[in-house]
């Protein structure tokens, strides 16, 4: 189909005409974005239906982050955006122009981990380790939003700063699945980098 | 997923006239959209990406209450001051759903708008009057536990999966939109959204390109401010029966409930009964339920919920 091109070219143009009258295109669209990956940026073109996941491992293979469910179920996706941890699974490349991301590579590299790597480690958060470049953005994360003061469904007082407590790590952790169960070892992980910390 | 189109316009205006076109659907967060669209259950063939509208603040309001943009995060929703100390059954009902990661994505008109869980309409190998019209409901007869004992029709027994509507229904929030041609307008949260009936792929008062603007919360109302959410697990899955409720001294009060029907199930009569006690309460809320055997356990689960919230409540006296 001839207009799929133009279209592509053109869907990131503010106020582009939208929508091709027949209510069902079956041609692949195309869109430029530019992605800011751990400090560098990266121009592409993708499929707009390319998920940010998708993005970051097909197009730039940085395979670190991964895909368990790819529905939001499972967390091994996570990486954070602009600060914020998300899921990568679902959201789309298009939507990221300009945005700040940082997955597992980011955060450390094998001669330089980050002291959450470390933690994981040194408490053997893991077995087969496909979950953990996740649970490890989210953890860092969760670190950060208790210092915020974000509240949990677990905080007693949800007017009141939030505690560093196991409890609080756990609750928030619940969006990064094991299927090793290697979560007891996983909260003490957070727990030494949380009581360094605090 | 079907290909589409993207385009990320500058105004609501553009927004709300660009999503009016045949085949468009607006995007804020992603998560439900994105989930449906992968499945094919939602086949929009060009996206109107509404992350870049001034729309993430949270206002006073002129008469004390709040005004909610419709981009607010439910992370940030949450973790707001003002809502954390005069609304906090919103705070509640906010972090009891989904997960860290989620929440930070999702938004305010998102989760409200987000579509029912029924693992049939999730099945699209199997009929369902909500995702293919007229196709027939494969819950009626099937496995019912999750599904709604209160306010279903022969078409469609689905519950509304969203936790923050709980608590937006027993607040009295109000809805506010833009149409394609420009026009606003405010709808309560008690006529948002809709049963079923004979049309359950209709799920809101919205029409066909609305824009959701912001949530309006009326002054806040004294009292304890509670969300009980009960599931299979202890996090990070939606509710078999949700409690929304504000319980003032001497047992006056407002509840509402999630997990039972096709919208935050609030009967207003029923809240006389709270001083009597949860089981006057629930016999009233709940009549005319039509359970199934696999969930009759919710009508049950409603009463023991909110008799644990009233006798929290006198404890705390
Ligand atoms: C694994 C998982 C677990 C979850 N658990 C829970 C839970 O326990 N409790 C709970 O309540 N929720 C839960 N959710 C659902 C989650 O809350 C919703 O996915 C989220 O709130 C949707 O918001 P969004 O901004 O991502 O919406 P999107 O996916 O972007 O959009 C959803 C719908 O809203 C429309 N829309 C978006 N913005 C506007 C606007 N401004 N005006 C008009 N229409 C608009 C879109 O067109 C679309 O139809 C869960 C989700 C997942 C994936
Ligand atoms: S209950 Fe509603 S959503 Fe579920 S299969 Fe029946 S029609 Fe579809
Ligand atoms: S792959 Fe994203 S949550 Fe499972
Ligand atoms: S270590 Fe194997 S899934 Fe977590």
């Amino acid at each position: 189909m001839a207009g799929s091109a133009t279209a592509g070219a053109q869907a990131l143009a503010k106020g582009s005409e939208p929508a091709p009258s027949p209510p069902r295109s079956l041609e692949p669209v195309h869109s430029r974005v530019r992605l800011r990956v751990n400090g560098t940026d990266h121009d592409l073109e993708v499929d707009t239906r390319t998920s940010l996941l998708d993005a970051l491992r097909e197009h730039l293979h940085l395979t670190g982050t991964k895909k368990g469910c790819d529905h939001g179920q499972c967390g091994a996706c996570t990486i954070m955006v602009d600060g914020q941890r998300i899921n990568s699974c679902l959201t789309l490349a298009v939507m990221h122009e300009g945005d700040a991301i940082t997955t597992i590579e980011g955060l450390g590299t094998p001669d330089k981990l980050h002291p959450m790597q470390a933690a994981f480690i040194s408490h053997d958060g893991y077995q087969c380790g496909y979950c953990t470049p996740g649970q490890i953005c989210s953890a860092v994360a969760v670190l950060e939003e208790i210092g915020q003061g974000i509240p949990s469904h677990v905080t007693a007082d949800i007017s009141a700063a939030p505690s560093l407590s196991a409890d609080e790590i756990r609750e928030r952790m619940s969006g990064n699945i094991c299927r090793c169960g290697a979560y007891s070892n996983i909260i003490e992980a957070i727990t030494e980098v949380a009581g360094r910390r605090a | 997923m079907i290909p589409f189109t993207y385009e990320r316009p500058g105004s609501p205006a553009e927004a709300a006239a660009a999503a009016a076109k045949p085949g468009a659907k607006l995007i804020a967060g992603g998560t439900n959209l994105l989930d449906l669209m992968k499945l094919e259950i939602e086949t929009p063939v060009h996206l109107v990406d509404v992350n870049g509208l001034a729309l993430d603040t949270i206002e006073a309001t002129g008469d004390g209450g709040l005004r909610i943009g419709a981009l607010v995060s439910n992370t940030d929703l949450a973790a707001d001051a003002r809502v954390r100390r005069d609304y906090a059954v919103l705070s509640r009902a906010l972090v009891s759903g989904a997960s860290g990661q989620l929440r930070n994505k999702a938004t305010t008109a998102g989760n409200l708008l987000q579509r029912t869980r029924c693992p049939y309409f999730y099945d699209t190998a199997q009929p369902c009057n909500k995702r293919s019209p007229g196709s027939g409901c494969s819950a009626i007869g099937g496995m019912t536990r999750q599904l709604a004992i209160i306010g279903a029709s022969e078409a469609c027994i689905a519950t509304h999966p969203s936790d923050m509507a709980v608590a937006l229904r027993v607040l009295d929030a109000e809805i506010e939109t833009l149409s394609g041609e420009g026009t606003t307008r405010r709808i309560p949260m008690a006529e948002f959204h809709r049963l079923p009936g004979d049309t359950p792929e209709i799920e809101t008062a919205l029409n066909a390109g609305n824009l959701i603007t912001a949530v309006i919360l009326p002054r806040p109302v004294p009292g304890r401010h509670v969300y009980r959410k009960v599931r299979d697990r202890a996090s990070y899955a939606f509710a078999l029966v949700s409690v929304a409720a504000i319980i003032e001294d001497g047992g006056r009060g407002r509840v509402a409930l999630g997990g039972v029907a096709h919208k935050p199930w609030r009967v207003e009569a029923a809240e006389s009964e709270l001083a009597r006690g949860a089981r006057a309460t629930t016999a009233r809320l709940l009549e005319g339920a039509r359970p199934s055997r696999d969930n009759a356990f919710k009508i049950t689960l409603v009463e023991r919920t909110l008799d644990a919230i009233l006798s929290d409540a006198r404890g705390a006296q």
